[in-house]
């Protein structure tokens, strides 16, 4: 196997280009346990810590724009104002150690359905900037995940970064754990209001082959939306949309149904919360 | 090689002390060397070759296109077993390696020693085995009952059936019954398996190991390499934990036998989903109970049926169905008792020692038992519990008494008196599902539940369970100073300060040096069955006395210590301590003393459970322990947190999970043992009513936490859902789906 | 050739195999075990150690990810009051996790995650002990972070 190091996002763009078969490694804590497991044996890595362009982030026309070297502890400690949704999912992400080197690109990479962010992205409508020598792609996150650990990505490009919309009303992340705390998700769920435009972002994770949205849960909140309290049986409407939007199956972590069932509680909790802040002007 | 113990202890204390690890400072700097850290220039790496299957005929292995990898020393495959190809803890019937066949999925089929561990492993993958795939036997009733299942082993399909028979009236005014299920739990200690084997010029070898219990290791080595059991020599390496995991073998043989092949030191070191692999589990457990009572709560009978699945190999399953059987009515007085208890063979996982060690399946279900007692008599769980509970004098469903201080209905009462935890903050940390923000408090519900625990102490049913010490005054730079030499594992329970403890408090010296544990002092028995404070200590008490006895009988004429020393030389002995005898359960009935000591605890919890989505946080747990006398306050407080840890980890969340006799979550990401979060605070009160039959009156502790924690917990949280829940772990999906329906 | 910075000590390390951890590395080449292997999959913290003063997992970090960083390994604390207090609260038992707990909670001072134990926990929630320490682990952090 190779190890390729680039120190310059143009010099990393290059060397993607001449071996396309190498897979990118940040943080290391998807591709690595891959390696030590020996599940999967790249021929080649490219490391892109060194580059130091990818650890910033920036606002760009209303989104943050997260580079992909961006780790999840910085988000926590440095955008929860403005990504809610994210940092609350980024500080369910294993653990601080985890956090300390992981990264949402990272996750986009590995694009496994159990990934944290995915729900938050989906929910806030993010979009992907992928690069290659050829140029810069931007690709919405719900046209990223292919299937089950596929995305998007051609096998020259990598990803650059991550454009966030600021939040536009409340959000909030509901993830199912088996234990309190370091645990790969059962299911779980991100919700986004956008109060100007009476619409709702969601964001469906571990329970289909892909993260996906719950567009009719969307549809239907936004044909229904609440002229003043919550009506809960529009949030439970709501929850069962959110529910049937999922395709789960039963694996070692938990059951189909459970999974159907949380979402559904997932859902109308967070749409209760969500609902409540906006009401209130601040925290549910 | 050297393995340091720690350092001197330049302070007296005594027993009742609070002692610091002698070897703690090494753990705090990362000097201490565990067995996976052990490192000889020129050493190869072990590895082993497992089936994938967990029922196969082997057709044949072709070893060749392994030994072509550059880098590779030896492959060996049953064919080059030395000596006996059979070892086992209780019945030699566990191959060294495969032969014709695999019994369970991960058998160690072929061993490789090569320069470097990767290069061990893939060529390990390049060994050529052709198996002829078999159905596996998984399910422990059919293979115990059906006659029609073929038979998993040279024994058939039955490790043991032990019955239980008092008395002869089965029926009451009042009768509840249960199934209850235990899933198959993980030692999982975080130092996985690992050992260096050392080729010697006398054609032995020395072994470096991580090992709960040198010299039954030693006594199954031996044979296999077809060497005398002197030219195995075994040191005990820093051990990462043990929990019964540590008792039967793991790779002690196959280092040896690559080491004596290569007459090079071979290592092995196993990752985490080998060790899944690699070492017994706690038994999952079947269990039908039927209680009767009267009226007013007093039992009348307990039936039990218990199925304990022992998987491939016996390791200890025969002792385990042994503890389940005469532990199986829990600490009540039970006048009519009809149990049968039994341990069988099938293609699953092997299971044998773990905390607890078949009590803590029966425990599970009597207590379940006794909380539907209870309701269906209208009586508190404390109330039902106080009205049967056991005391000095009262009989086991042996027809053993209790001889002992057993305040059983005191220890409740003390428990219901302590004051309970308040209602939890809405910060997300005191929520069921934590900061994966789960709730905000809809759908919680607080539930409380006791648990009860009778645990013998010590090894059982007529074992000769004894324990060795060499203690050795000498003159140390002037002054007097004290090694004490026994083959006690310390696997973190912290006998190495009880060791120190008894030495200063018998010799009244100060200075004391634990001697790694080795084989060249008599055995000390296993680090379990909470045994090792009651009989290691009693021997290093026996050898301190008899040193100090002729240390009192040399200064007699006026004599300083110091001047004896430095005039006679050092004084030492060795003393060999049994605890009181015991005897065989008859095979009919159960009966017979045979237990030499029992051990009470006694847990409350108090958890909050999201019922919708079935999940939980423990909040508090409070126990009460009784030890006799506390030897190291501080340790011993460590000894119940853990089991009780180690409890509530079966009672939320630790399954091994086995579909079709094959281990669906070999992993840390997928088989969860309770974080930080997860534990809550706990509450103590630890009481001393000595057993006048044990040293200084003492107890073993380490195991009757784990046991009552696990039946508190799942009632507290039937408490809070009104759900039967009649099976640990607690699953999410038990609670939601249940609530939805 | 990649240069390994470990506890200020250059070490020149020949990577021909790229896919060496840092865990490994520490290990195997320089003899550095303090660092102890539990799950090789980022699920216990008993490799946690500081890169550039920030706690990682040396199991799911490339040795070659870390030429030019400043490594620190439990044989680098230079009696840290966390070791001591450690000791005292006999915060550990068969100590496998200690190396790992220990430079977790080093790192978790320095991020100020110490305020109340819900923070400790919250924070220390990535280091497993199998033995059940937990309740002097957090003692042990509390002490230290009240006195620093």
């Amino acid at each position: 196997m190779d190890f390729l190091r680039a120190t310059t996002w143009a010099e990393a763009l290059r060397m993607k280009a001449d071996r396309p078969d190498a897979t990118p490694v940040q943080g290391g804590t998807d591709v690595m346990v891959e390696i030590n497991l020996d599940k999967g044996r790249p021929k080649a890595l490219l490391d892109l810590t060194p580059v130091a362009e990818l650890t910033e982030w920036s606002v760009e026309s209303g989104n943050i724009r997260i580079g992909a070297g961006v780790t999840y502890t910085r988000i926590i400690a440095e955008l929860a104002d403005r990504l809610p949704g994210l940092a609350q999912a980024s500080r369910t992400v294993g653990s601080p150690q985890i956090r300390n080197r992981g990264t949402v690109a990272g996750n986009l990479g590995a694009a496994s359905p159990a990934g944290d962010s995915h729900p938050p992205l989906l929910a806030s409508g993010a979009i992907v900037e992928a690069e290659s020598v050829d140029g810069t792609r931007m690709i919405p996150v719900g046209d990223f995940y292919t299937g089950v650990k596929r995305h998007a990505l051609a096998s020259h490009e990598l990803i650059r970064a991550i454009h966030v919309p600021v939040k536009r009303g409340p959000q909030y992340f509901s993830k199912i754990g088996t234990r309190n705390a370091m645990v790969i998700a059962v299911c779980s769920f991100g919700i986004a209001l956008n109060a100007e435009d009476r619409t709702v972002g969601t964001g469906i994770g571990s329970a289909a082959p892909t993260p996906r949205r719950a567009v009719e849960a969307e549809a239907f909140l936004a044909g229904n939306w609440p002229a003043g309290d919550l009506d809960p049986a529009v949030a439970k409407r709501f929850g069962e949309l959110v529910a049937a939007a999922a395709a789960p199956i039963d694996d070692v972590r938990g059951s189909s149904g459970y999974r159907v069932h949380a979402l559904a509680v997932m859902a109308r909790r967070t749409l209760g919360w969500a609902w409540q802040e906006l009401r209130n002007g601040g925290r549910s | 090689m050297s393995i340091a113990t720690g350092r001197t202890q330049e302070t007296g204390q005594g027993i009742g002390q609070s002692l610091l690890r002698p070897d703690g400072t090494l753990k705090v700097t990362g000097e201490f060397a565990y067995s996976s850290d052990l490192w000889l220039d020129g050493m190869l790496w072990g590895a082993t070759l497992r089936s994938p299957h967990p029922s196969a005929w082997i057709r044949s292995i072709d070893v060749g296109p392994a030994l072509k990898v550059p880098g590779v020393f030896a492959v060996l495959t049953h064919e080059d077993v030395p000596g006996e190809k059979f070892y086992g803890l209780e019945h030699k019937d566990q191959p060294v390696l495969a032969i014709d066949q695999v019994r369970y999925q991960g058998e160690p089929i072929a061993l490789v020693a090569a320069d470097h561990p990767e290069t061990a492993r893939r060529a390990a993958d390049l060994i050529e085995v052709v198996y002829e795939v078999r159905e596996a036997v998984t399910d422990p009733r059919k293979a115990a009952f059906d006659l029609t299942i073929p038979p998993v082993s040279v024994h058939g399909n039955l490790v043991r059936h032990q019955p239980v028979r008092v008395g002869g009236t089965f029926t009451a005014d009042v009768v509840v019954t249960g199934e209850y299920e235990v899933g198959m739990q993980d030692q999982a200690f975080l130092g996985p398996e690992s050992g260096l084997a050392v080729p010697a010029e006398d054609g032995g070898v020395d072994l470096y190991i991580a090992t709960q219990w040198l010299h039954v290791d030693q006594d199954q080595i031996a044979p296999c390499l077809n060497l005398p059991k002197d030219k195995v020599r075994l040191t005990l390496a820093g051990v990462g934990g043990a929990f019964g995991a540590r008792e039967d073998l793991s790779m002690q043989i196959h280092a040896s036998m690559l080491a004596l092949r290569t007459g090079k030191p071979v290592k092995f070191v196993y990752g985490r989903e080998e060790s899944f692999f690699g070492h017994v589990h706690r038994h999952p457990a079947w269990m039908r109970y039927e209680h009767g009572a009267d009226r007013d709560g007093k039992l009348v009978y307990v039936k039990a049926e218990i199925v304990l699945d022992g998987g491939a190999y016996t390791s200890s399953s025969p002792a385990v169905v042994g503890n389940a059987a005469s532990l199986g009515v829990g600490p009540y007085e039970v006048p009519n008792v009809f149990i049968d208890a039994y341990g069988t063979y099938t293609n699953n996982p092997p299971c044998g020692a773990m905390r607890g060690f078949g009590a803590v399946q029966a425990c599970y279900a009597y207590e379940s038992q006794m909380d539907r007692l209870a309701e269906a008599c209208g009586l508190s769980p404390v109330e039902i519990r106080v009205r049967n509970a056991v005391s000095q004098g009262s009989l086991l469903a042996t027809g053993q008494v209790i001889d002992t201080p057993a305040p059983l209905a005191d220890m409740l009462r003390e428990l219901d008196a302590m004051p309970l935890p308040g209602p939890s903050s809405l910060d997300l940390r005191e929520l069921p599902g934590g900061v994966a923000q789960t709730t905000h408090g809809e759908g919680v519900r607080r539930g409380i539940g006791y648990g009860v625990g009778i645990k013998n102490i010590c090894f059982s049913e007529g074992f000769d369970d004894y324990s060795t010490a060499r203690v050795r005054v000498e003159l140390l730079g002037d002054e007097p100073h004290v090694l004490v030499h026994t083959a006690a594992a310390e696997v973190g329970q912290g006998l190495i300060m009880v060791k120190t403890q008894i030495a200063q408090t018998e010799l009244g010296i100060d200075r004391v040096t634990i001697v790694p544990a080795d084989t060249t002092v008599g055995s000390a028995g296993s680090s379990s069955a909470s045994r090792q404070s009651y009989v290691t200590g009693g021997a290093v008490r026996a050898a301190s006395l008899a040193v100090k006895e002729r240390l009192d009988a040399l200064t007699a004429d006026g004599r300083s210590l110091t001047q004896v020393l430095a005039e006679e030389g050092p004084v030492e002995e060795t003393r060999e301590y049994r605890h009181r005898r015991t005897f065989p359960m008859d095979p009919l009935t159960g009966q017979g003393d045979s237990h030499t000591q029992l051990a009470l605890c006694v847990h409350r919890a108090v958890v909050d459970v999201d019922v919708e989505l079935g999940l939980i946080k423990v909040v508090e747990l409070a126990a009460v322990q009784d030890v006799g006398k506390i030897l190291n306050p501080l340790a011993l407080e460590g000894q119940i947190h853990g089991g009780t840890a180690q409890g509530l980890g079966l009672a939320l969340m630790e399954e091994i999970q086995v579909r079709d006799g094959k281990v669906l979550n070999p992993s840390f990401t997928d088989y969860l043992i309770p974080t930080i979060l997860d534990m809550p605070p706990m509450k103590l009160s630890i009481l001393e009513n000595p057993d006048p039959h044990a040293p200084y009156g003492l107890r073993g502790a380490g195991e009757p936490p784990t046991l009552s924690s696990t039946p508190a917990i799942a009632a507290a949280v039937r408490a809070a859902t009104g759900l039967p829940l009649s099976r640990v772990p607690i699953r999410p999906d038990d609670i939601a789906l249940a609530v939805l329906a | 050739m990649t240069t390994l910075t470990v506890n200020g000590t250059e070490y020149p390390l020949d990577l021909a195999d790229p896919r060496v951890t840092l865990l490994d590395a520490l290990r195997d080449r320089l003899d550095l075990t303090g660092t102890k292997k539990g799950c090789d999959q980022g699920a216990c913290g008993a490799c946690t150690v500081l890169c550039d003063g920030r706690r990682i997992l040396a199991c799911l970090t490339l040795a070659a990810q870390c030429d030019g960083r400043e490594i620190t390994t439990i044989e680098g604390l230079e009696s840290h009051p966390l070791q001591d207090a450690f000791v005292r609260h006999d915060a550990f038992q068969c100590g496998y996790c200690t190396s790992g707990q220990i430079m977790s909670a080093v790192a978790l001072l320095g991020e100020n995650r110490a305020g109340t134990d819900a923070d400790i926990r919250e924070y220390m929630s990535g280091n497993l002990c199998r033995c059940g320490a937990y309740s002097n682990i957090v003692a042990a952090v509390r002490e230290v972070a009240r006195h620093a």
